[in-house]
């Protein structure tokens, strides 16, 4: 038992990201913003589902709309994850 | 050449969550009584918003004998209660054919009350299925019990287009008339779909307003689910001023377009063109226009994208226009929506009121619209409904005070 660290879940949001755009995960750098990666509102939305399955965590809807970049996304997260003050496994 | 064949209503009713008739949805239009309520969660359910449009003390008895009923579902019961006083107002039964007779309804998610507790019985309690269960799930159980009840044998179809589902059928009502298939028709929607499962997909998609509707505050956040349905009786105009019917609005035009962008992104372009067909096809100069009953959903992108196009398609006037939603009273009633917003705009000319869009304060002021915070006296000839439904498919009515 592990908990996350910022480059652990970083990781698996590109590889989120990288999916949802059908685009190889090394391509996806945490600077990217949605919106340069083609992702609209919906697209987020979606993605946010997955994101929220993967790590089971809930994000509310007004922490969605501060989400630009894969980074947010990550640091999201992670305080999300921290909220929950749970030890996460390294494969979740 | 023949003179075209115009279009008058000449009968309504109603079944939502402020009045159960037009009388009763009339007074809380004018007084802005909203019927967003509190929703109602089982222990072990959860959701992240507070409030829904409920239809109350709805009770089917009396419309239909106890065998019928089985066959039918909260959402058609809706319906034809609806149809039963629009018709009973109007007397169009006796003054017009049944086969030259139409039925129209909007509806977009079919029984879900009994497609959800069927499907629950069968995935967690290895229950059997009810036997009735395709009859009372299908979209069109609505139209087809209208025709069975009142032995309407005319042409019957439903539209399901989401938000814009009873708008179609208007539309498609109008023209049906005015091309000479039918003289007269029953048209509208209904919907019934506030089940767990509905709700449970309408927060995933993150539209739904935590604490109520707001459309054009600047407060807006989100959508209020409704429920309810509303029938309008149409007529060919000749022969329902040579009958002595009542005309409560003439049904002047339809704009219709699609978008061809997005599944739930709203666009101004497309909304813009279905106004400015509307407008067209009622041979109507933009300046008649004293009322718009928006779409007015209360999200920001659907508020946002629909003050541009009223400000596309009235250009300097657009913020003189009275413009409001009130889906802030009813709620948002999917595929019963038009119908109920084209009921809510048949009021407005009949009375002369524009009413409150409930909700709105404080008005956006980057929409540079003209929203009524409260219900106001206004000289109306001529008004605009509109229902823009997600799939990017726009429709816009068009009605004038009776001359």
């Amino acid at each position: 038992m592990t908990v996350l660290t910022y480059e652990d879940v970083l990781s698996r949001c590109k590889e989120l990201v990288a999916k949802e755009r059908r685009v190889a995960p090394e391509t996806i750098t945490e600077e990217m913003s949605f919106e340069a990666l083609g992702v609209d509102s919906l697209d987020l939305i979606n993605l946010s589902f997955e994101v929220e399955e993967v790590f089971e965590v809930e994000i509310p809807d007004n922490a969605l709309k501060s989400i630009r970049t894969v980074k947010d996304m990550a640091r999201g997260v992670l305080v999300l994850l921290a909220a929950k003050q749970l030890p996460q496994t390294e494969n979740v | 050449m023949s003179v075209p064949r115009r279009v008058v209503v000449t009968g309504a009713g109603c079944i939502t969550a402020i009045g159960c008739d037009v009388t009763e949805f009339a007074r809380a239009l004018f007084a802005g009584d909203s019927g967003i309520v509190p929703v109602e969660l089982q222990p072990d359910q959860r959701l992240s918003f507070s409030n829904v449009a409920v239809v109350k003390d709805f009770v089917p008895d009396g419309l239909l004998d106890e065998s019928q009923l089985l066959l039918t579902e909260r959402s058609s019961q809706f319906g034809l209660a609806a149809a039963q006083q629009a018709l009973q107002g109007s007397g169009l039964l006796s003054a017009c054919a049944p086969d030259r007779t139409a039925i129209l309804t909007g509806c977009s998610a079919g029984g879900q009350h009994a497609e959800e507790r069927e499907l629950a019985k069968l995935y967690t309690q290895q229950g059997r299925v009810h036997p009735f269960t395709v009859p009372r799930t299908m979209a069109n159980n609505g139209a087809s019990l209208i025709s069975i009840r009142f032995a309407i044998t005319g042409p019957a179809l439903t539209f399901s287009t989401a938000c814009a589902s009873s708008a179609h059928a208007l539309g498609q009502a109008l023209n049906m008339i005015r091309s000479g298939i039918v003289d007269g028709a029953v048209a509208g929607g209904h919907e019934a779909a506030l089940t767990y499962g509905f709700l449970k997909s309408w927060e995933a998609l993150r539209v739904v307003s935590p604490t109520g509707c707001k459309p054009f505050s600047a407060n807006r956040d989100g959508i209020t689910l409704g429920e309810g349905a509303s029938m309008l009786v149409l007529e060919e105009r000749e022969r329902a001023l040579a009958r002595g019917a009542t005309v409560l609005a003439e049904f002047c035009g339809v704009g219709m377009s699609s978008d061809a962008a997005h599944m739930t992104q709203p666009s101004a372009t497309g909304q813009a063109k279905a106004m400015r067909a509307a407008l067209q096809d009622a041979k109507c100069d933009p300046a008649d226009i004293g009322y718009i009953n928006a779409h007015g959903t209360g999200t920001a992108a659907n508020d946002a994208a629909e003050a541009q196009a009223i400000h596309e398609v009235f250009g300097k006037s657009a913020g003189e226009i009275s413009t409001g939603s009130t889906k802030g009273l009813h709620g948002h009633t999917v595929g019963a929506a038009g119908a109920i917003e084209a009921l809510a705009t048949i009021l407005a000319l009949r009375h002369q009121r524009v009413p409150v869009s409930y909700g709105a304060e404080p008005v956006d002021p980057s929409l540079c619209l003209n929203v009524p915070t409260r219900t106001r006296d206004g000289n109306i000839g001529a008004a605009l409904s509109n229902s823009f439904a997600f799939g990017g498919l726009n429709v816009s009515l068009l009605f004038r005070a009776p001359l």
